[in-house]
């Protein structure tokens, strides 16, 4: 795939080697743009429809073949799926439930992580292999007894079931995360804090938490992208339609609109809009989080 | 258990070997991981062994569990309730086609972001941004994509190639590959991971292979694959757990149908517990899916050691 055409160039005389050379390389760069290009436009294409749908009139959504660009373009579509069901309410529960749990996560991973990383405690490394453990435990088998217990508590259709666990240890793979960046921050750092006065705690908050923003906000994304997105949450511990977030909302126009399709593409793309801005602007967070596991070939 | 114990016994002796600071410190550890341990034990343990007792009962959340033995187990082997291993039989189908065509489209488009060209840190951006956008908004949106008379597929297959696509969502035999469909389109979490593994290979790996005569296709197969394998094994782990795992698509999508041929395996766990409330029954169906995807990691991993390639393994001896 890589340099396939390269043994070509070989037969060729001396002279004119390394303009051969040359063009081989220049023809499988343009190979390599060729497929680039083609790849981008097929995943580009189905967000580009459902774009191009948001706009159009209910009437020309059923035309063949489809009208790319809208003639005309329905902007008052948007404004108009927003108020057919309680968009201002879902997008408030969506976005106070986003914030606690991204706040929870982050600050209780960092300081779980904080612990693996930097401190000596006895049977830190078998906690750290449970961590893992957990990593790769799948979720749904806890589901129903933890339910049972935020039923039995009165929390169900609240959203402290889905606010409350993100303060306990932010998730394995965050603590997996954080651990694996503090490791990598010199020990001197700490040694010198510690002769300066400061406590463990004080290490952690001047020290080691002001020197690891990139893999605050890289857990930080991440967990905002996992709440956003999360939808089996909701559904279960939701069941008014004054507490949904906008997944659950969403998924209202399923019934009850089923063949307004114009509506329910903006009503997509409102919910993708927080996400796309926060993936425009926080790009490389999304990039450093796979480099902070450490894969390494 | 044993081990566990044993390793506590080791815990208090090394404790009371240590020094004040020591100790200090080993009590800091301890309470700053607390909120960790207190999750893992209210949220994880505790959970999984009242939901391995949930399964052998007949609950309807509202009153006590009655204690049945293994009964739920055994009106599923039996075929009380065929749609349980049908569904078993669904998730498998769709993860044995996703799962390696997601691996192997990944590693292509990971080697093509590889290349050194201009742009390609858009082309990047682009090819990751489905896996981003996840959720709810993606699948009704290819819920329109899907729509069998004015949906976008059909329409490209008609004016592409001139095929009459399928009704692809209330179609029996096409609501799966629909769904794989769509599963390759946000390939771009695996695609990402795989990137950070080609740029960990030394160089010099390639330019020795070079000066031993190694054309292409020798460098991508004795020199990448090899040393991407741990990679490629993570990818293929994380996706088997995913994919068995498989629930907003489909509910979104067929809510299971038509005539269950989209029903996976956690989705009938839902309706079971929370639509049906047959809470016993649903946690048998949990216990059945986690001992499943239990069975399938460590065969992968059993199988690793004649595959995966660790590069500290020759420094081990």
């Amino acid at each position: 795939m890589m340099e396939a055409t390269r043994p070509a160039a070989q037969p060729v005389a001396k002279l004119s080697r390394t303009s051969s050379i040359k063009f081989m390389t220049r023809l499988q760069r343009t190979l390599v743009y060729i497929v680039l290009v083609l790849g981008a436009a097929v995943l580009m294409v189905p967000f580009f429809w459902m774009v191009s749908t948001s706009l159009k009139e209910p009437g020309a959504v059923f035309v063949l073949p489809p009208e790319w660009i809208p003639d005309p373009v329905m902007w008052s579509n948007y404004p108009k799926a927003w108020n057919y069901v309680p968009f201002t309410t879902f997008t408030i529960n969506t976005v106070i439930i986003t914030a606690w749990t991204v706040v929870g996560a982050t600050l209780s991973s960092a300081i779980v992580g904080y612990s693996f990383a930097r401190l000596r405690w006895v049977g830190r490394d078998t906690m750290f292999l449970m961590v893992i453990a957990t990593m790769m435990l799948p979720s749904h088998v806890t589901m129903i007894p933890v339910f049972a217990i935020w039923r039995s508590l009165g929390f169900v259709n609240t959203f402290v079931p889905l606010i409350v666990p993100a303060f306990f240890g932010g998730g394995a793979f965050n603590i997996f995360l954080m651990r694996q960046f503090f490791m990598t921050l010199p020990l001197d750092l700490d040694d010198a804090a510690k002769i300066d006065g400061c406590g463990v705690f004080g290490v952690f908050w001047r020290i080691v938490a002001p020197l690891s923003k990139p893999v605050i906000g890289t857990v930080a994304i991440f967990q905002f992208l996992y709440r956003w997105n999360d939808f089996m949450g909701p559904l279960i511990y939701l069941n008014d339609q004054d507490r949904y977030t906008l997944a659950l909302g969403l998924q209202l126009f399923r019934g009850q609109y089923e063949t307004k399709w114009e509506l329910l593409m903006a009503a997509s793309v409102i919910v993708m809009m927080p996400v796309l801005i926060i993936y425009f602007f926080a790009q490389r967070y999304f990039v450093q989080g796979i480099v902070f596991t450490g894969v390494k070939g | 258990m044993a081990t566990a114990s044993a390793a506590q016994k080791g815990w208090l002796a090394r404790m009371r070997g240590l020094s004040r600071g020591e100790r200090r410190e080993n009590a800091w550890g301890w309470l700053l991981a607390s909120p960790w341990i207190i999750g893992f034990l209210g949220f994880t343990l505790v959970p999984m062994v009242a939901s391995l007792y949930l399964s052998m009962t007949d609950w309807d959340i509202l009153t006590t569990p009655k204690f049945t033995g293994l009964k739920n187990y055994s009106y599923i082997f039996t075929g009380g309730d065929p749609v349980v291993l049908k569904s078993f039989g669904i998730t498998t189908y769709y993860s044995v086609v996703s799962v390696p065509l997601r691996l192997a489209l990944g590693l292509l488009i990971a080697l093509l972001m590889n290349q050194n060209v201009k742009g390609i840190f858009v082309f990047r951006s682009v090819y990751y941004l489905p896996a981003v956008l996840s959720g709810v908004a993606v699948a009704m949106m290819w819920r329109w994509i899907f729509n069998s008379e004015f949906g976008l597929l059909n329409y490209a297959l008609w004016a592409l190639f001139r095929i009459q696509g399928p009704a692809w969502l209330i179609n029996r035999q096409w609501v799966v590959p629909a769904l794989i469909i769509m599963s390759l389109w946000d390939v771009g979490s695996t695609m990402l991971i795989y990137l950070a593994g080609l740029q960990g290979i030394p160089t010099d790996l390639y330019e020795a292979a070079t000066v031993d005569g190694a054309n292409s296709w020798h460098k991508f197969w004795k020199v990448t694959l090899p040393m991407l394998s741990p990679v490629i094994f993570f990818n293929l782990v994380n996706g088997i757990i995913g994919a068995l795992q498989t629930f907003t698509q489909a509910y979104i999508l067929t809510e299971g149908g038509p005539n269950n041929a989209s029903m996976f395996t956690m989705l009938y766990m839902y309706l079971h517990a929370f639509r049906w409330f047959n809470m016993g029954f649903a946690s048998a169906i949990a216990w059945l899916l986690f001992v499943y995807i239990l069975i399938l990691t460590v065969v992968v991993f059993r199988s690793s050691v004649g595959w995966v390639h660790y590069e500290g393994e020759l420094r081990r001896g």
